[in-house]
C-alpha cells in the first residue's frame, strides 16, 4: 500500500491531495447521511457524482489517509475498553508488540518515549474478557501490563479540524 | 440504550467501515439479515443514544500530515481534575482528555490529553503555552511522544467469535 510518508523528519509539510479529496475530510468527519444512497447526498452537497466521492474515498482508504468510513464508537457504551501500558525493553519492543497485535481486540498500539515504552487499547464485549486479555499478555510475555480504564471523558472528539495551510 | 443481539450483529458488520458501493447500508443489511431501512434505523438510534458518537469519514492523522503526536500525562490535585481536564480539553490542539487511575508507584499521572501537530516542537510549544495559561508549570507531566505506530483501526465492540 502506498504510504504517503515520504516526507523528511518532522517536514509536516501538507499532503497533495485534490479538491475533493479535502472537502471529504473537512465536511464528512461527522454526520455522514445516513440514506440509501449516502455518497450521492454528499456528492450533492460537494457539486459532485456519487461515483467520483466513492472513487475519492477509496483511493484515500488506499493510500492510507482514511482508515474507514463509518461509525466512532463511544468508550464504554457498546462494550468495555481500557488503556494498557508495558515497561517492554527496547530489545524486546517488536516481539511483544506482534504479539500484542495478535489479539483482535487491540486496536490502537504504539510505541512511545518513555519507561513505558508500548501503549495499547484493549476493547472488548465485557471487562471480564479485558481482564482475561491483559492476563494472558502478562503470562505470556512476563511483563506487567499497566491497566488504566477510562474514570471520565472529557473530549472525545477524534474527527479534528484540518488546517491544510 | 440496551443493546440487543440485533444490534451487536450490526455493529459487528459495520465496525470497519461501509463498503465502497452506491447502497452501503443494504450490503450491511445483507450480511447480518436486515433490509436496508431497518440498518439505517438501528445506526440512527444508535447515534441519537450516543453509543455512536459520530458516523462518517475517519482520518489517520499521521498520514495526513500531522506527523507529531504526544500523549501528555499530568498528576492534577483530585479535587481540580475535573475544572482543569474542562480547560484543557477546551484547547484547539487536544483532541482527547481522560482521567484515569493513578497506579502507584509507577504510574503518578491521573489526566490524560492527545495533542496533535505537524511536528514536535509545535506540540512542545502547545504544551508549553497550555501549561502557563491553566496554572499548571508545577503540576508534574510527562510528555509521551509516539514513536512507531504498530496497529490503528477502529475499535471492535463486536466479534463474531463472542
Amino acid at each position: 500500500m502506498a504510504k504517503r510518508d515520504q516526507g523528511g523528519q518532522g517536514c509536516g509539510e501538507a499532503l497533495p491531495l485534490g479538491e475533493l479529496e479535502r472537502r471529504l475530510i473537512d465536511a464528512f468527519q461527522r454526520d455522514l447521511p445516513l440514506v440509501p444512497h449516502p455518497f450521492a447526498a454528499v456528492a450533492e452537497s460537494l457539486d459532485s457524482s456519487e461515483e467520483a466521492v466513492i472513487g475519492a474515498l477509496s483511493s484515500l482508504m488506499d493510500e492510507g489517509v482514511v482508515s474507514r468510513v463509518g461509525p466512532v464508537f463511544a468508550p464504554h457504551k457498546a462494550g468495555a475498553s481500557t488503556l494498557a501500558a508495558m515497561a517492554v525493553p527496547p530489545e524486546r519492543l517488536d516481539e511483544v508488540a506482534e504479539l500484542v497485535n495478535g489479539y483482535p481486540e487491540v486496536n490502537h498500539n504504539y510505541e512511545r518515549e518513555h519507561r513505558f515504552t508500548l501503549w495499547f487499547v484493549v476493547t472488548a464485549p465485557s471487562r471480564e474478557r479485558i481482564d482475561a486479555i491483559l492476563a494472558d499478555i502478562e503470562r505470556r510475555t512476563g511483563i506487567g501490563v499497566l491497566d488504566l480504564p477510562l474514570v471520565a471523558a472529557y473530549h472525545i472528539d477524534l474527527g479534528f479540524p484540518v488546517q491544510w495551510s | 440504550m440496551v443493546l440487543n443481539d440485533t444490534d451487536r450483529d450490526l455493529i459487528a458488520a459495520v465496525q470497519d467501515g461501509l463498503p465502497m458501493v452506491a447502497r452501503p447500508f443494504a450490503a450491511i443489511g445483507d450480511r447480518v439479515g436486515l433490509d436496508e431501512a431497518e440498518v439505517i434505523r438501528r445506526l440512527d438510534a444508535m447515534l441519537r443514544a450516543g453509543v455512536i458518537k459520530r458516523f462518517g469519514v475517519v482520518v489517520r492523522h499521521h498520514e495526513l500530515g500531522y506527523r507529531a503526536n504526544a500523549m501528555v500525562v499530568w498528576d492534577i490535585p483530585d479535587d481540580r481534575v475535573e475544572a482543569v481536564a474542562g480547560e484543557i480539553a477546551r484547547c484547539p490542539c487536544v483532541t482527547l482528555c481522560y482521567q484515569r487511575p493513578r497506579r502507584l508507584p509507577e504510574w503518578p499521572y491521573n489526566l490524560f490529553c492527545m495533542v496533535h501537530g505537524r511536528d514536535r516542537g509545535l506540540v512542545e510549544a502547545q504544551v508549553e503555552q497550555m501549561a502557563a495559561r491553566l496554572g499548571l508549570q508545577d503540576v508534574p507531566r510527562a510528555v509521551l511522544f509516539s514513536r512507531r505506530r504498530f496497529k490503528q483501526r477502529g475499535a471492535r465492540y463486536a466479534s463474531a467469535a463472542e
